[in-house]
């Protein structure tokens, strides 16, 4: 293996070899703690722009499976491809065993052209990201060793990222029973795409409804429809101006919105709330978020680095969920009307699904 | 909130430790009253097992040191009036006197009610039948199972269950009649043989070859739900997941396995209706997403305290504040202080559980593991790559292995010794790997994920690159050695060469660094080298190759967090730790490693109390152990927690990082004792004796001069490499003789022989006598009392000492026997010259903290035979049954802080007695004998007004039953027989059927006694028996038996090895020592009234 090193836009490096494509990119570096789901997470459109790293020590044990699809959506992989600008693991397992694995790890990064780094101190480098915060980062390889004077560092949030992984055309979904039985009426849920995951579709498709999966940016007025969605993606949500408007009408107008991750933070801007960046974001499968007004405290699946200021909600507008350990906001819904939003996946992949009955909630009010 | 308020709460413990269940009970038990004095809520403790932390002072309020049955539950709920009792913390034993007492209506009737989970669920999860149907109504699948009566009715089913599938006939003891079938002609031929034994045949799926993965499952009374740790087994359906290497996290399930089977336990959890803990088992098809649910455990585990270990997430203690009514996510994360207990932790680092299995201590054992637990302890080894961990757990075991590398057995059939697993088959896979089989074909042959042997090859291959180092460092000889019979394995872990030079520092730092990310230690790779372990560590530190400390903080490093719970890694490059404060005095306590039969709880016990002495006298306190059963390896319990090896290589780590004030070696047992001198030479400070003093009682030749110098008498003994020479020794000292070898080659034993024949056998085909291997031959007392000492000293100055007396004969392991305490039947002049012996060897030695001394008496002629420089099994009896805390007083003489003071242990107006704790009826074949290799895996000890009082009790916790009405009694040697004739006649006059074998019948005939005889032919070609005897050991006439050995050595099975099994096989009360029985027949007669009192009160009457 070659070598391969990641620098930091503090000047540190992180030694190790080089298990995916030799290309030298550069992004936001962010780490993720779940156990399990690499493939998922490497394949989720919100990672776009950023060197994932994970804190697992051991990555690529079973393998990276082929796909399967239903309705031309991958049951398998969260997208059409690999998102992150690059993978940084401690220790990359390139004898995998898996019945599902079609190849390694390894190889279907290089096939995706990213670049992955194994070898690395992980805790050493999470440790750093917790403290200092989220940084930009570069792999290097055919560079190694290059000096830190001539490196260029982009900060992807300064990009629109949604626009990139987004839906670039109208598709039209039919959910369990939706087509059989045409007699008695099937609701319409507008899909407002920033990057969806895949297992949203599959997780709504379970039920009676249709689905209309738009750009991020498309004209919603002249749409007819019961429902509209706003799904998660990658970045600022501020960098997405004409979604906010959209779903600002949509609540005008009161057609029930729900929204995940970054459509909470859309749905949070379009209620005039206020946005703001953590720390060293939310990347994991274990979020504890509290029910506020019951007795239940949920185990989330999260991906975010922006989050909607508790503080700045208005007064038609509540807390719904928060997380038990440093109380951000993690669900907002109208006091009185049908709009309401999380910040973690219910549909989860990876992570825990105990929360997958909040589809089926969206699905109910319609 | 509802009712009453809970405020005084009963726990029943686990008793003592047995193969199955073990010290993770002291750790839940602990924990749980530590959640309930938090609530300020009273609480009583009836746990016989007295070498427990959990029976320490200032835990529970009230403790009895009384049997967890029925009978003596009762009348502790009646005196002490509870409101609420505890059953999931006391293993299966607390649970099955909870369900007793439950069904019985006692804990209705004194209005005490169940905390946590309700007995409903409890007794779902118990009945097999009720579990399937249970799971059955959510559509949750378990191992199809179809009970059918003929063979037309078996071939209906084929359907329903598939092949391949297992035939069992029902209701058939130890298997007979079952078999594997794989198409329809093998059912046939199956139901034929199996309908010969029964009327009914069952047929199951056969789940051969599925994972095996366990999820330790939580929820409170709100319906809120995690699962803190998934595990997954390295061995896969077939082995007792007690019995199976096992990691945490699980290694080879995809996100859509894991969350699967995590939904699953969820929706289980939920259905059963669980409050606080319980443990879901789940096969999983390796080929396909499909699933079985193997078992679901409503209660702590081995598996939680695991799962604990494995994550920090204290699971007995939120479960017992879930028991309370507490909300998950209202109870704090004790570890980062910060976040909740609602919470799944997340780990950076992997952990692999090692059985420890003790299998050669007992004879004629079956060495098989599978769906029977075997194993008597465990390991835990933390790394960042498996490489590194399952190295680490083969040290672990302290089974002389260097690492995956080193076996000092030869294999057979190596094919065999992979497909049908014993405690070796890790190595087999090793030797395997070596000889270049695949990957596939050890993978096939084991059905073990080839995931895991593909690492296991990565460490198997290293070996050469190892090996390639001997270019690129220059040696110098150190002794004279032929080097052409290098390869032949001779000089095998000898040190021939030092290291002049190192050529290619480079190279050398690419292959150490990689080696030491492998997991192989510095002794490891000097064993490659022909070199000594510190050779390998001076360049190892010259190239500043060194393992880094990592926190274990059960979220991955996303939070800051306190925490003290620590491992060493080398896949690092920096320390999570910077020692802040240099100045503050810190002291490092070894711990005792995994718990095997001769070191159990009672020296976690040790441990425990040490550092609490020290840590109260303003020191920090370092802990370093590595078994997950224990208390010292609570987060809570010390300042820091190194959770890794006892070896020299990482005590040396932790003194170069630590820098502390010195090492207690003193607590842990033997492995920490057996560093001390190697420690004293790397310039470690020690706590307490000198290493060198230490060295004086361990090393018998210095020993036994040291004995002569101070005029102690000692049983004769020499070391002979010649077997001529032991042969005329014991002529001259005449036999009986005890041999051991000095070097214990494939676990040989101990063994006593009786006469020239004995020794020869045993010298010839069990040792590889020579120069290098020579044995120890001793002259064996027979009839001769043992008396053991368990002491504190300061300086060579006695500063408390108890004298405890053993009620069997000398011959008997000390850990087998029971032991009085005060003594209450030894002579004056006795307990005078024993004290005097005491005192002088602790003024030779100049002993500073705890030591024992094993004595023989015989009349009043005294002879010491063992003398160990350490805390001793015994410690935790003494300490509780005298009052005084002996390792408080050790730790305060260690730290010249001891303040004097006067105390009283000899003139108790009350007796204790500890009874040993056997697993017998756990492993298939094994002799129940008493002999000089220790077989007990635990203990007790109770307290009475008398000694009667006291025995029975402590028999009555070790599973004794008092006879109705039939005893068979069988007694091997003539003087022993005529010796007991004169019992026999008092056990009639108690209105006792006393039934005889033959030879004791006659002896009764003789003596005018009157007994029944009952024939019993053993035929030892078969190795079957037949008679009378077995037909009432079925019919379960016989309640009690008293069989007494005549000679253990005889090679193949005996009439007696025969009726001992059987009466351990039918669960009959076995007393196998004429001295036990004796008293026993004392205690039956007396009949004293078993008096339900607590510690305190009689600790009041001291």
């Amino acid at each position: 293996m070659k070598k391969a090193q990641l620098v930091l836009e503090d000047g540190s490096r992180f030694e190790g070899f080089s298990f995916g494509s030799s290309r030298e990119n550069d992004g936001e570096v962010v780490f993720n703690t779940g156990m399990v789901g690499y493939n998922e997470s490497l394949t989720d459109p919100s990672y776009s722009g950023q060197i994932l790293v994970f804190t697992y020590p051991l990555i690529g044990n079973y393998g990276v499976p082929g796909d399967k699809k239903i309705q031309g959506i991958s049951t398998v992989f969260e997208s059409s491809r690999a998102h992150v600008r690059g993978l940084i693991v401690s220790q990359y397992c390139q004898n995998y065993s898996h019945w599902k694995a079609k190849s390694s790890l390894g190889d279907f990064l290089k096939s995706q052209k990213i670049p992955a780094i194994t070898g690395i101190d992980t805790r050493a480098l999470t440790k750093k990201l917790r403290q200092k915060g989220v940084m930009l980062g570069k792999i290097l390889i055919k560079n190694y060793g290059k000096k830190f004077s001539s490196l260029n560092f982009h900060d992807p949030n300064e990009r629109d990222l949604v626009k990139q992984v987004c839906a670039k055309k109208v598709t039209g979904y039919f959910g369990s029973g939706s087509l059989k039985n045409a007699k008695t009426s099937v609701k319409k849920i507008l899909f407002l795409d920033c990057g969806a995951k895949n297992n949203i579709f599959h997780s709504f498709l379970k039920y009676k409804v249709q689905i209309i999966r738009v750009p991020k940016d498309y004209n919603i007025k002249n749409q007819d429809f019961d429902g509209l969605f706003i799904s998660n993606g990658p970045g600022d949500p501020e960098k997405n101006p004409q979604t906010i408007k959209s779903v600002k009408w949509a609540i005008e107008k009161n057609k029930p919105v729900f929204g995940i991750c970054l459509g909470q933070q859309i749905m949070g801007l379009a209620a005039g709330a206020k946005k703001f960046k953590l720390k060293y974001g939310h990347r994991s499968q274990n979020q504890p978020c509290i029910e506020l007004g019951t007795n239940r405290c949920y185990l989330t699946s999260q991906n975010h680095g922006f989050c909607v200021d508790k503080k700045s909600l208005k007064k038609d507008w509540e807390p719904w969920f928060v997380n038990a350990n440093d109380g951000t906001l993690e669900g907002i819904k109208h006091k009185s009307q049908r709009f309401f939003a999380v910040q973690f996946h219910p549909e989860a992949t990876p992570g825990p699904n105990d929360t997958n009955w909040l589809i089926k909630k969206f699905v109910d009010i319609l | 909130m509802q009712a009453k308020k809970i405020q005084k709460v009963l726990i029943l413990g686990s008793g003592g430790l047995k193969i199955g269940q073990a010290g993770e009970f002291d750790y839940s038990g602990s924990q749980a009253i530590k959640a309930l004095k938090e609530e300020n809520i009273v609480t009583i403790l009836i746990n016989p097992n007295i070498a427990t932390v959990q029976t320490d002072k200032g835990l529970a309020d009230k403790i009895y040191f009384l049997p967890v049955k029925t009978k003596f539950v009762r009348q502790i709920i009646e005196k002490e009036k509870p409101d609420s009792i505890l059953l999931s913390f006391g293993g299966q034993t607390a649970l099955n006197c909870g369900l007793d007492l439950y069904r019985k209506g006692i804990l209705k009737k004194n209005k005490v009610r169940i905390l946590g989970t309700p007995v409903q669920t409890i007794e779902k999860t118990e009945d097999r039948d009720l579990f399937v149907k249970e799971l059955d109504q959510i559509k949750v699948e378990t191992p199809k199972s179809i009970a059918v009566n003929s063979k037309k009715q078996a071939f209906e089913k084929i359907k329903e269950i598939g092949f391949p599938m297992i035939v069992r006939a029902a209701y058939s003891l130890g298997g007979k009649g079952s078999g594997f079938a794989k198409n329809k002609a093998e059912l046939t031929g199956l139901l034929d043989k199996a309908f010969n034994y029964s009327k009914q045949v069952l047929l199951e799926e056969s789940l051969k070859g599925w994972k095996e993965v366990e999820y330790e499952v939580v929820r409170d009374k709100f319906d809120n739900c995690v699962t803190v740790c998934n595990m997954e087994n390295f061995d896969p359906l077939g082995v007792h997941t007690g019995e199976s290497i096992v990691v945490a996290p699980s290694q080879t399930l995809d996100n859509r396995e894991y969350h699967f089977l995590r939904t699953l336990s969820i929706k289980i959890i939920r259905h059963l209706g669980i409050v606080g803990e319980c443990n879901i088992q789940f096969a999983l098809n390796p080929k396909k997403l499909e699933y079985r649910v193997i078992e679901v455990n409503a209660r702590l585990s081995r598996s939680s305290a695991l799962a604990s270990k494995a994550t920090g997430y204290p699971l007995a203690y939120v479960a017992a504040k879930l028991a309370l009514g507490k909300k998950l996510y209202e109870i704090k994360n004790a570890i980062t202080k910060k976040t909740f207990a609602c919470f799944e932790p997340a780990l950076d680092y992997l952990v692999l559980k090692f059985p420890r299995w003790d299998l050669n201590k007992f004879r004629r054992v079956d060495t098989q593991i599978g769906s029977e637990m075997k194993s008597v302890g465990e390991v835990m080894a933390i790394g960042r790559s498996f490489e590194e961990i399952i190295q680490k757990a083969i040290r672990m075991l302290q089974t002389g292995s260097y690492g995956f590398t080193d076996w000092s057995f030869e294999f057979k059939d190596l094919k065999k010794e992979i497909k049908n697993p014993t405690p070796r088959r890790i190595f087999a896979i090793a030797k395997a790997l070596e000889e270049g089989w695949t990957v596939e074909k050890i993978s096939r042959l084991s059905q073990i994920d080839s995931w895991f042997i593909h690492k296991l090859k990565k460490i198997s291959d290293y070996r050469d690159t190892i090996d390639s180092l001997k270019k690129e460092i220059e040696f110098r000889k150190i002794k004279d050695f032929d080097e052409e019979k290098i390869k032949t394995g001779k000089y095998k872990k000898h040190a021939l060469y030092k290291i002049k030079s190192v050529k290619n520092k480079r190279k050398v730092f690419k292959v150490l660094l990689e080696a030491k990310k492998l997991g192989f230690s510095d002794a490891q790779i000097g064993w490659y080298l022909f070199v000594n372990e510190s050779q390998i560590r001076v360049i190892r530190k010259k190239l500043d190759i060194r393992p880094f400390v990592k926190q274990i903080d059960t979220l991955a490093a996303e939070f800051p967090a306190q925490t003290n719970y620590l491992y060493f890694t080398y896949h690092a490059v920096e320390n999570d730790l910077d020692l802040e404060n240099k100045k503050e005095k810190k002291a490092v306590v070894l711990g005792s490693g995994p718990y095997c039969i001769g070191s159990s709880v009672e020296f976690d016990w040790c441990c425990v109390n040490t550092i609490r002495t020290f840590r109260k006298n303003g020191y920090k306190t370092v802990m370093i152990n590595y078994n997950p059963e224990t208390v010292s390896t609570d987060y809570d319990e010390c300042d820091k927690l190194y959770f890794d090896e006892l070896s020299e290589e990482r005590v040396l780590d932790v003194w170069d990082f630590e820098k502390p004030q010195g090492l207690v070696v003193s607590m842990g047992g033997q492995i920490p004792n057996n560093l001390a001198l190697k420690l004293h030479k790397e310039k470690v400070r020690i706590f307490g004796t000198k290493a060198v003093d230490i060295d004086k009682a361990e090393d018998r030749h210095k020993f036994s001069s040291l004995l002569d110098k101070l005029k102690i008498s000692q049983p004769k003994w020499n070391e002979f490499s010649k077997i001529s020479n032991a042969l005329k020794f014991s002529e001259e000292v005449g036999y009986p003789v005890l041999v051991r070898p000095s070097y214990v080659l494939s676990g040989l034993a101990m063994s006593v022989a009786y006469n020239k024949n004995h020794l020869k056998n045993y010298l010839k085909i069990a040792t590889q006598i020579s120069f290098e291997h020579p044995v120890v031959v001793s002259k064996f007392e027979i009839n001769a009392k043992e008396i053991e000492v368990d002491a504190v000293a300061q300086n060579g100055k006695i500063l408390i000492y108890a004298i405890g007396e053993h009620v069997e004969n000398a011959g008997v392991h000390s850990g087998d026997a029971t032991i009085v305490l005060p003594g209450q039947k030894l002579y004056l002049e006795t307990i005078r010259r024993v004290k005097r012996i005491t005192k002088d060897i602790a003024r030779e030695l100049k002993i500073t903290g705890p030591f024992n001394i094993q004595f023989l008496a015989k009349a009043n002629d005294i002879k010491v035979i063992e003398c160990n420089l350490r805390a001793s099994r015994s410690f935790p009896f003494s300490s509780k049954i005298t009052g005084y805390n002996f390792i408080r007083i050790a730790s305060q003489a260690m730290m010249n802080k001891y303040k004097k003071k006067e105390y009283n242990t000899i003139d108790l107006d009350y007796v204790g007695v500890k009874a040993p704790q056997f697993s017998f009826s756990r492993l298939k074949g094994a002799d129940p004998v008493l002999g000089v290799e220790m077989t007990s895996t635990g203990e007790v000890a109770s307290i009475g007004d008398s000694l009667e009082e006291a025995f029975l009790k402590s028999m009555y916790a070790v599973n004794f039953k008092k006879p109705k009405k039939n005893i068979f009694i069988s007694i091997g040697p003539l003087e022993a027989k005529l010796d007991f004739v004169n019992y026999i006649q008092r056990l009639k006059a108690l209105n006792y059927n006393v039934y005889c074998s033959k030879g004791t019948a006659r002896v009764c005939f003789k003596k005018g006694v009157k007994v029944e005889f009952l024939d019993f032919e053993y035929s030892p070609k078969k190795e079957q028996g037949n008679g009378k005897v077995l037909e009432h050991f079925k019919a379960k006439n016989i309640r009690l038996v008293i069989n007494i050995p005549k000679d253990l050595n005889k090679k193949g099975f005996s009439k007696g090895y025969y009726i001992r099994t059987a009466t351990v096989d039918a669960n009959i009360p076995l007393i196998n020592n004429l001295q036990l029985a004796k008293l026993l027949v004392r205690s039956l007669e007396k009949d004293p009234d078993l008096k339900i009192k607590s510690w305190d009160e009689y600790l009041n009457y001291r």
